[in-house]
């Protein structure tokens, strides 16, 4: 379990600069980072010190200018854009606080929607939907639309949207948005269940309560990796005061 | 808060010696505060001399119980319905630092503030963990002590990326350890270079 072999997410000496010459905007510089399975990362950071450009290389929404970065051990750089599409729809959940319900589908059909367009027959897509639904707290609200859902029941159907199937990699991006403090509470307790039951997660706030939830906290500044946190003990340890 | 009026109220719900009183205080607060049965019996014989609570005779086993009192009962109503004041807490070691550290020629006032970000976070995560393993009803009590102590942090790391923040705006005058000026510091030239960048 010790090399990046079984890492579900690397970032190898990514560097991402928008623009060239004089007003070239490096918003990552040389970050490197491996993230396991079992392993929630929260990356903490300012406006503007790249988390959000990690976020996006790290689920193939964007580019390296320099450096790789790889999924289950694959590198991304190898694919076009067919093969990046197929990935992200397969292994990777995203979470974002713009959630992109649509409004013209129920929230089991917006949850199956990207298994469907991978293949997946209907009727199963369904069903793991509703076991997703489930996951997340709402069986029974599968047939309604998002516009009769409240904010909370719409991010959590965002969140099963990004659970359902075999996803092994979970990328959030201030996934509590304007929720309340209890039911932010509640969407960062169902991510947490995600990865200890096996996923690899990115989690991007500038909340520190939120990367609380964290195995380990990263610190950006200025596209570069500053700091991070130690690892965690056992909840034995920690109560009986020997995890230092 | 005192750890007398935790025993008072501890003791409201019924009579209870020593031992009893200390497990029953560890449980409420999550085993986040621990006592010695030491500062148990001193602040038990304080609370006797003052008339709020009255020992009662020893069992056959050689504990004594002891009981609230009216005059304890009043003294607790009144703890409960007055508000902490934040001058009664101890200064904030923290504020005090960093506060030094920004006029004392050499420190590395970021590097201070960072290692004191990583280490608040990490005890945040600690508290977060101890949070999540912790969600049987009965277990309220105590996860309101943590979420307290999550707040806390949480408040403790806004106010050091604040902190931050105000160091790359404001360059303060850090007196020159020996001839050169402030703006040949290696520090001062960091920061210098921060604003040329933003």
């Amino acid at each position: 379990m010790s090399g990046p072999d079984d890492a579900v997410l690397e970032l190898r000496a990514v560097h991402r600069t928008h623009g060239a010459g004089p007003a070239a905007v490096h918003a990552l510089r040389g970050v490197s980072l491996v993230v396991r399975p079992g392993e929630l990362v929260a990356v903490m950071g300012p406006s503007g010190s790249g988390k959000s450009t990690l976020l996006a290389l790290a689920g193939g929404l964007d580019r390296p200018t320099d450096g790789e970065v790889f999924i289950e051990g694959q590198p991304l750089g190898t694919l076009d854009r067919r093969g990046l599409a197929q990935l992200r729809r397969r292994r990777i959940g995203y979470i974002f606080q713009q959630l992109n319900l649509l409004g013209s589908l129920s929230a089991v059909e917006n949850v199956a929607l990207p298994l469907e367009l991978d293949g997946t027959s209907g009727r199963r897509a369904r069903s793991l939907a509703m076991a997703a639904l489930t996951e997340v707290g709402l069986p029974a609200v599968g047939d309604r639309f998002p516009d009769q859902l409240s904010g909370g029941q719409q991010q959590r159907v965002a969140i099963a949207r990004a659970l359902v199937g075999e996803r092994r990699l979970v990328l959030a991006d201030e996934p509590t948005g304007a929720l309340d403090s209890q039911t932010g509470e509640a969407v960062l307790h169902l991510l947490r269940r995600r990865i200890d039951a096996g996923a690899a997660g990115v989690l991007v706030t500038h909340e520190a309560r939120h990367a609380g939830w964290a195995d380990r906290v990263v610190f950006l500044r200025d596209g570069v990796l500053v700091d991070t946190t130690a690892p965690l003990g056992s909840v034995e340890q920690l109560l009986s005061g020997s995890d230092r | 808060m005192s750890i007398r009026h935790g025993l008072l109220a501890l003791l409201e719900r019924g009579q209870m010696y020593g031992y009893q009183l200390r497990a029953a205080f560890e449980e409420s607060t999550g085993s986040t505060w621990p006592l010695n049965i030491g500062q148990v019996y001193t602040t038990l014989s304080r609370l006797e001399r003052d008339g709020l609570v009255r020992p009662l005779p020893e069992s056959e086993a050689g504990q004594r119980p002891y009981e609230i009192t009216d005059a304890g009962r009043a003294d607790l109503a009144l703890w409960f319905a007055t508000p902490i004041s934040r001058t009664d807490r101890p200064r904030d070691e923290l504020a005090i630092k960093l506060a030094l550290a920004l006029t004392t020629p050499g420190v590395d006032v970021r590097s201070v503030v960072q290692a004191q970000r990583s280490a608040t976070m990490r005890a945040l995560q600690e508290l977060t963990r101890l949070k999540y393993g912790s969600d049987r009803p009965e277990d309220l009590p105590w996860r309101l002590v943590l979420d307290s102590m999550v707040f806390q942090a949480e408040a403790e790391v806004r106010w050091l990326d604040h902190c931050e923040t105000s160091l790359v705006r404001h360059r303060p005058a850090v007196p020159p350890p020996s001839a050169p000026g402030p703006g040949d510091t290696p520090e001062a030239a960091r920061w210098a270079d921060e604003e040329a960048r933003r």
